[in-house]
C-alpha cells in the first residue's frame, strides 16, 4: 500500500500540473508563455477589463449556462422521480437513451443538431446552444438527483397525504425541502458544464460567441495568450469553488437520507 | 368511451404515473437526440447543391468517398488508434489508484480523495488543453525546462505536435472517467471474499488475480467505454496539440459542415465513426461478457 500510495500522489500531481503554471504564467511578466519566469504582475488580468468582446461573450455564457442549469435541472427531477419510485415498461431503454449524451461524442450531438436547425429554416444562436447545452447537463442532472431521490423515505410523503395534503403540496412542502441539496448540486454541476462546454457553442452560437468559443479565437494571437492565462487563472478558480459548493450539497443530502456514494458519476 | 377511460386508468398504476413523470425528459430527448441522430443519417444520402440546398435523391456516393479517399480512411485509422492507445493507457493507469483508494484510503477520506481526483475534470477543457501545448511545444515548460538544467540541447521533437502530443492531453483528460467506474466496482466488492481466499491459503496476488481482479471486471469494462467512445470524436486536443500530423476524425467532420459547407459527406464520416464505435463497443462487451462467463463456469 505504502508504494500504491507513492503512486496516487505523483498521479495527482500529473492530474494538477498543468492547472498549477496557470497562475504562474498569469502573474508573470513576459509575453512569452515559456521558462524562466520574469517578474511579478497584474497587467494581464487589467488587460482582460478592456477586452469588451470578451465581456460581451461572457455576459452570454452566463445568460446560456443559468437557462440550461435550470432547464436540465427540471428535466432531471422528472427522470429521477420516475426512476426511482416507478418501475415502467421499457424502463431501462428510455433511460440509456436519456443517459445516452454522457457517452456521445459532443461533436456528434453538435453537428446533428446544427443540421436539423439550419434544415428547419432557423438561424443559430443561444437558443440553440441552450437547446444542447440542456441535453448534455441533463444526464448528469438526473445522476445527482437519482441518488437523492433513491435515499428519500417514501412515508414521509405517504405521511403527507394521509394528513390530507394532495400530491402538488406534498411535493413542495415535503419531497422538495429533502431533495433540495441534490437539486442545487444539479444546478451548480450544469452550470458549470455549460460553461465551459465548447463544441456545441462552437457549432451552434452563431454571431454571439460564448466565453470558451472567443477563449478558443483569442488562441490563435500570441500577443493575447497572458491574457488568457489570466482568464484561465479566473475560470479555474471559480469553477473550483462551483463544485466545491455543489460536492458540499451533495454531501449534506447524503446525510440527511443517509446514502453517501461518494462521487458525482 | 371505453378505450379513453383504460387509458385514464393506465396513468393511475404505478406504471402509469412512472411513464408520465418521464415523459418530458423523455420527450427532449427523442426531439433534440433522436430526431437529429435519424436525420444526420438521412442526409448522409443526399447531395449538397447549395448553401443550404440538398439534392434529396439517395445515393451512396458520400460512403463511397468516405471508404475509398485515403485521406478519410488514415483519419479514420488515426482516431481509432489514439482512442484505443489513450483508453489502454488511462485505465492500466487508473487502476492502481482506484484500488488505492477503494482498499488503502480510510473510508472517512475516500470521497475526498474521489473529489480530488474528479476536480481537475471540472475545470475549463480548453484551458486545459491548451496548457498541455504549452507544457509540450517548441518553446514550452519542458523543452525550456529540460534545457535550462542542461539535460537537452535541441527540443525533444516526439512529443512535438504530432499525435503523441494529442495521445498525452488525451489521456490526462480522461483520466477521472477511467478511475470512477473502477472505484465505484471495487467498493462493491464484499471483503469477506477476500478474506475467505486468504483462509483458504491462497496468496496475496492469488487472491488479487482470482477474487479481486474478475469482480472488478464490470468496472474496468465500463472504464474502457467511457473512455474510447468520446475520445474519438474529440475536437479540440487534435486540433491545439496534435499540429498537421495528428489531426483526427472529429476535425474533418468540422471542416466538412463549417468550412467545405459539405454537409452529407461530414454526416457520412459522423455516421461511419459512430458505426464503427458501436461495433467495436459491443464487440467488446461481448467478449467480456464471454470471458466473465467462462470464468464462473471454470469455478463450479
Amino acid at each position: 500500500m505504502k508504494s500504491l500510495k507513492t503512486y496516487a500522489v505523483l498521479y495527482l500531481i500529473f492530474l494538477y500540473a498543468p492547472i498549477f503554471l496557470l497562475p504562474l504564467f498569469a502573474f508573470n511578466s513576459s509575453t512569452i508563455i515559456a521558462f524562466p519566469l520574469e517578474s511579478f504582475t497584474t497587467e494581464w488580468f487589467t488587460q482582460l477589463l478592456t477586452l469588451s468582446e470578451m465581456h460581451g461573450a461572457l455576459l452570454n455564457s452566463l445568460k446560456i449556462a443559468v437557462t440550461s442549469a435550470v432547464l436540465a435541472t427540471t428535466l432531471g427531477i422528472f427522470a429521477a422521480m420516475a426512476v426511482s419510485r416507478y418501475s415502467f415498461p421499457g424502463q431501462k431503454g428510455i433511460m440509456g437513451f436519456i443517459m445516452l449524451p454522457l457517452v456521445l461524442p459532443e461533436i456528434i450531438v453538435a453537428v446533428s443538431l446544427l443540421i436539423v436547425i439550419l434544415r428547419m429554416g432557423f438561424d443559430t444562436g443561444a437558443w440553440s446552444v441552450i437547446a444542447g447545452h440542456t441535453l448534455i447537463c441533463t444526464p448528469f442532472a438526473i445522476a445527482i438527483l437519482q441518488s437523492a431521490f433513491a435515499a428519500l423515505d417514501p412515508s414521509l410523503e405517504e405521511a403527507a397525504y394521509d394528513l390530507g395534503e394532495t400530491p402538488a403540496s406534498t411535493f413542495r412542502l415535503v419531497t422538495l425541502p429533502l431533495v433540495m441539496p441534490g437539486i442545487i448540486s444539479a444546478l451548480l454541476i450544469s452550470f458549470t458544464i455549460s460553461m465551459d462546454e465548447f463544441i456545441i457553442a462552437f457549432f451552434l452560437t452563431g454571431a454571439e460567441p460564448t466565453l470558451p468559443v472567443y477563449l478558443f479565437s483569442m488562441l490563435r494571437f500570441p500577443k493575447l495568450l497572458p491574457a488568457v492565462m489570466a482568464l484561465g487563472t479566473i475560470l479555474v478558480v471559480l469553477s473550483i469553488l462551483l463544485i466545491t459548493i455543489a460536492e458540499f450539497f451533495r454531501r449534506r443530502g447524503a446525510k440527511r437520507t443517509g446514502n453517501d456514494t461518494g462521487g458525482f458519476l | 368511451m371505453a378505450a379513453s377511460d383504460r387509458i385514464r386508468r393506465f396513468f393511475r398504476t404505478e406504471q402509469g404515473i412512472g411513464m408520465l413523470l418521464v415523459s418530458p425528459t423523455a420527450l427532449y430527448a427523442l426531439l433534440l437526440l433522436a430526431v437529429p441522430l435519424i436525420a444526420i443519417f438521412v442526409i448522409s444520402f443526399w447531395t449538397q447543391t447549395g448553401v443550404r440546398d440538398f439534392d434529396t435523391a439517395f445515393t451512396l456516393a458520400n460512403y463511397k468517398e468516405a471508404l475509398t479517399d485515403p485521406l478519410y480512411r488514415q483519419l479514420m485509422l488515426r482516431s481509432l488508434m489514439v482512442s484505443g492507445l489513450v483508453t489502454l493507457i488511462t485505465v492500466v493507469l487508473a487502476f492502481p489508484i482506484a484500488y488505492f483508494v477503494s482498499f488503502g484510503v480510510k473510508p472517512e477520506h475516500k470521497s475526498l480523495w474521489i473529489f480530488l481526483i474528479t476536480i481537475p475534470f471540472w475545470t475549463s477543457y480548453l484551458i486545459r488543453v491548451f496548457l498541455w501545448k504549452v507544457i509540450l511545444g517548441y518553446n514550452g515548460v519542458l523543452n525550456s525546462g529540460l534545457k535550462l538544467v542542461g539535460l537537452i540541447d535541441e527540443p525533444l521533437s516526439f512529443i512535438l505536435y504530432n499525435v503523441n502530443a494529442v495521445i498525452i492531453t488525451l489521456a490526462h483528460a480522461y483520466a477521472p472517467f477511467a478511475i470512477l467506474p473502477i472505484f465505484v466496482a471495487l467498493e462493491k466488492i464484499d471483503r469477506s471474499l477476500l478474506e475467505a481466499s486468504r483462509d483458504l491459503g491462497e496468496s496475496r496476488t492469488m487472491t488479487f488475480l482470482r477474487v479481486t481482479l474478475p469482480l472488478a471486471a464490470p468496472g474496468v469494462v465500463a472504464a474502457v467505454l467511457i473512455v474510447f467512445i468520446p475520445t474519438i470524436g474529440d475536437y479540440v486536443t487534435p486540433r491545439l496539440v496534435g499540429g498537421p500530423g495528428g489531426l483526427m476524425i472529429a476535425n474533418m467532420i468540422q471542416t466538412q459542415f463549417l468550412r467545405l459547407n459539405n454537409a452529407p459527406l461530414g454526416a457520412t464520416l459522423a455516421v461511419l465513426a459512430m458505426l464503427i464505435v458501436a461495433v467495436i463497443a459491443v464487440a467488446f462487451l461481448l467478449l467480456g461478457n464471454r470471458a466473465a462467463g467462462g470464468k464462473k463456469g471454470a469455478r463450479k
